[in-house]
C-alpha cells in the first residue's frame, strides 16, 4: 500500500525540481527553439519566394534584352539601308550638279568662242577691207596714171551708180 | 540490425558465462528462502542511499543527506549512512522494520512512543529526480543557446536530432490537440513530455545515475498530474465552465439534484487521476516485470545446476526483451500523458457554439 500513498518528502523535491525545469525551460528553454525553427521556417519561406521571384525577374530580363537586341538589329538594317540610300542620292545630285557646271561652263566656252570668232572675223574684215583698199589704191594709182583711164572709170562707175537706181 | 542482435545475445551469454558461478557459489552459501516479492516491492520502493551493488555482506552504496523535522527535536541533517544499511539508529531515529511505515525513518520518543518525523530527505528518488532535471535544463538550454547563436543554420548531431525531436512532439502532438492558440501552452507541455521522458529512459538505465524508480513512483506523477489539472482549469474557457456547471440537458438533470453538474465535476478530477495512475503503474510494471525475470535466475538456484542455467539465459533474452518494450513504454507513455494533457487543454478552450453551429451548417451540403 506504500506505493499508493505520496511521500511528503518525495512531493516537496518534486514540487522544486519540477518547478525549476517548468521555470526554466518554460522561459528560457522551449520558446527559443520554437521561435527560432519558426525564424528559420519563415526565412525559407522568403528565400524561396525572392529565389523564385528573381527567376521571374531573370527571365523578364532576359526577355527583354532579347527585344533589346532583335530591336537593335532592326534599327541597324534601316539605318543602313537609310545611309546607302542617302548615299545614293548624294551621289546622283553630284553627278547631275557636276553635270550641270559642266554644261555651263561648255556653253560659256562655246559663246566665248563665238563672240571670238566674231571678233576675229570683224577684224579679218577690217584688215581686208584695209587690205583691199590699199591694194585698191595701189592698183588705181598704177591705172589711172593717164586721164584717159580715169575717165573711163568714171563713166563705168556712174553707169553702175545708175544701174542701181534704176 | 541483425548483426546487432547476434551480438547482443552473445554478449549476454558470455556475462552469465562469467557470472552465473559466482552467484550461484554465493547463494548456496546462505540457503534461506528467497522473499521475492519483498525484494521487488524494496526495489520499486524509495530508498535512503543509492544502493550501487550488493552481496549479502558488503554492501556499495552512495549515502545521501537524510533531512528530518519532528516537532520534539527540531531539524536534524545527517548522511545515511549512519544507518548502515537499515541495521543500526542514530539519535532517536530509526528505519522501521515492519508496519505501515516500513523501511521509513521513525523517531522514538522518551516515553517510548513511535511517530513519523516530516521526512524532507533527498532520497534515492529526489536525487535521481535532481539529476534528471539538472541533465534536462543542461541538454534544452544547450540546443536552445545552439540555435539562438545560430538560427539560420539547421542543426547537426545532437542538436539537430534534439530539435526534430522537439519539433515532432510539437508539430503533431501539441498543434493538432489544442488547436487555436497553441502556442501559449506548447512550452508547458514539451516541457512535461521531456520531464516524463528523460526519466523514464533514467530509470532504465541499472547502474548508478538511473535505477530509481522515479516516474513510477506516486508523488512525481501527482505532481505531474496537479500541473496539468492546474493549466486545464484555470485557462478554461466561460463555454467550458458553462458545460460543467449548465450542461445542455434536461432541466430535471440539473434541478433540484444538480447530477450532470455533479458528474461534470467528477469528470474534471478523474481526468488528471488518470493521467497519474497512468503512467505511474506503466512505470512501476516495466520496472517490476524487468525485476521479476531477473528475479528468476535467484529463484532457480535451489533446483539445480541444469534448470538453474537454462532459465538464467532464458531471464536474460526475456529481460532483453522487456528492456526494449520499456525503452518504447517509456516514450509511449511521456506521449501518451503529454497528449492526454494537451487534449484535455483542448476541450477547455472549446469554440463557441454560434461558431460550432455555423461550422456545422456550413458542413452540410457537402
Amino acid at each position: 500500500m506504500s506505493l499508493l500513498t505520496p511521500e511528503p518528502g518525495l512531493l516537496f523535491w518534486m514540487l522544486i525540481s519540477f518547478g525549476t525545469v517548468l521555470f526554466v525551460l518554460m522561459k528560457y528553454g522551449f520558446p527559443i527553439i520554437l521561435k527560432m525553427v519558426e525564424k528559420r521556417r519563415t526565412y525559407i519561406e522568403e528565400s524561396l519566394l525572392s529565389a523564385r521571384k528573381a527567376h521571374e525577374e531573370l527571365a523578364t530580363v532576359k526577355q527583354t534584352s532579347e527585344e533589346l537586341l532583335a530591336r537593335t538589329h532592326q534599327e541597324q538594317a534601316t539605318i543602313l539601308k537609310e545611309t546607302s540610300l542617302l548615299r545614293d542620292q548624294m551621289m546622283e545630285k553630284a553627278r547631275n550638279d557636276a553635270r550641270k557646271e559642266a554644261d555651263k561652263m561648255i556653253e560659256e566656252a562655246r559663246k566665248q568662242i563665238e563672240t571670238e570668232k566674231e571678233k576675229a572675223l570683224l577684224s579679218i574684215r577690217e584688215e581686208a577691207a584695209i587690205l583691199s583698199l590699199n591694194l585698191t589704191e595701189k592698183i588705181l594709182r598704177e591705172k589711172l596714171g593717164t586721164k584717159e583711164a580715169q575717165l573711163a572709170l568714171i563713166d563705168r562707175l556712174l553707169d553702175e551708180i545708175d544701174l542701181a537706181k534704176s | 540490425m541483425h548483426k546487432f542482435f547476434t551480438y547482443c545475445l552473445l554478449t549476454v551469454i558470455g556475462l552469465f558465462i562469467i557470472s552465473s558461478p559466482g552467484y550461484a557459489a554465493s547463494d548456496t552459501h546462505a540457503p534461506e528462502e528467497l522473499n521475492v516479492k519483498e525484494l521487488i516491492l524494496e526495489h520499486l520502493a524509495d530508498d535512503y542511499e543509492w544502493q550501487i551493488v550488493s552481496n549479502g555482506e558488503r554492501h556499495l552504496a552512495i549515502p545521501l543527506p537524510v533531512i528530518l523535522y519532528s516537532e520534539a527535536s527540531g531539524w536534524h541533517l545527517f548522511s545515511s549512512a549512519r544507518f548502515q544499511h537499515g541495521k543500526s539508529g542514530y539519535k532517536n531515529f530509526h528505519l522501521a522494520s515492519e508496519g505501515r511505515y516500513k523501511g521509513k525513518i521513525m523517531e522514538t520518543d522518551p516515553t517510548g512512543k513511535e511517530s513519523r518525523p516530516l521526512d524532507l530527505s533527498l532520497t534515492k528518488n529526489a536525487a535521481s529526480l535532481l539529476f534528471s532535471s539538472l541533465l534536462l535544463i543542461v541538454i534544452v538550454m544547450t540546443v536552445a543557446r545552439t540555435m539562438k547563436r545560430n538560427p539560420l543554420k539547421a542543426g547537426k548531431g545532437f542538436v539537430g536530432m534534439m530539435e526534430m525531436f522537439i519539433m515532432s512532439i510539437h508539430d503533431d502532438v501539441i498543434k493538432p490537440s489544442i488547436g487555436k492558440d497553441y502556442e501559449r501552452y506548447a512550452p508547458y507541455l514539451l516541457t512535461v513530455f521531456f520531464f516524463i521522458f528523460t526519466n523514464n529512459l533514467l530509470g532504465l538505465i541499472p547502474i548508478f545515475p538511473g535505477g530509481a524508480n522515479v516516474t513510477g513512483n506516486i508523488a512525481v506523477t501527482l505532481v505531474l498530474a496537479t500541473a496539468t489539472f492546474l493549466i486545464v482549469n484555470l485557462t478554461g474557457t466561460k463555454e467550458y465552465y458553462k458545460d460543467i456547471l449548465w450542461p445542455d440537458v434536461p432541466v430535471w438533470l440539473k434541478v433540484p439534484i444538480p447530477l450532470m453538474p455533479v458528474i461534470e465535476i467528477v469528470g474534471t478530477l478523474t481526468k488528471p487521476f488518470a493521467l497519474m495512475i497512468r503512467l505511474f503503474a506503466n512505470i512501476m510494471a516495466g520496472h517490476s516485470i524487468v525485476l521479476g525475470l531477473t528475479m528468476l535466475i535467484f529463484v532457480t538456484v535451489s533446483m539445480g545446476t541444469a534448470v538453474n542455467a537454462s532459465m538464467t539465459v532464458l531471464s536474460v533474452i526475456f529481460t532483453v526483451f522487456i528492456d526494449f518494450v520499456e525503452l518504447l513504454i517509456a516514450y509511449i507513455q511521456a506521449y501518451v500523458f503529454t497528449l492526454l494533457s494537451a487534449v484535455f487543454i483542448g476541450q477547455a478552450r472549446p469554440e463557441p457554439r454560434v461558431k460550432q453551429k455555423a461550422a456545422l451548417e456550413t458542413n452540410k451540403p457537402d
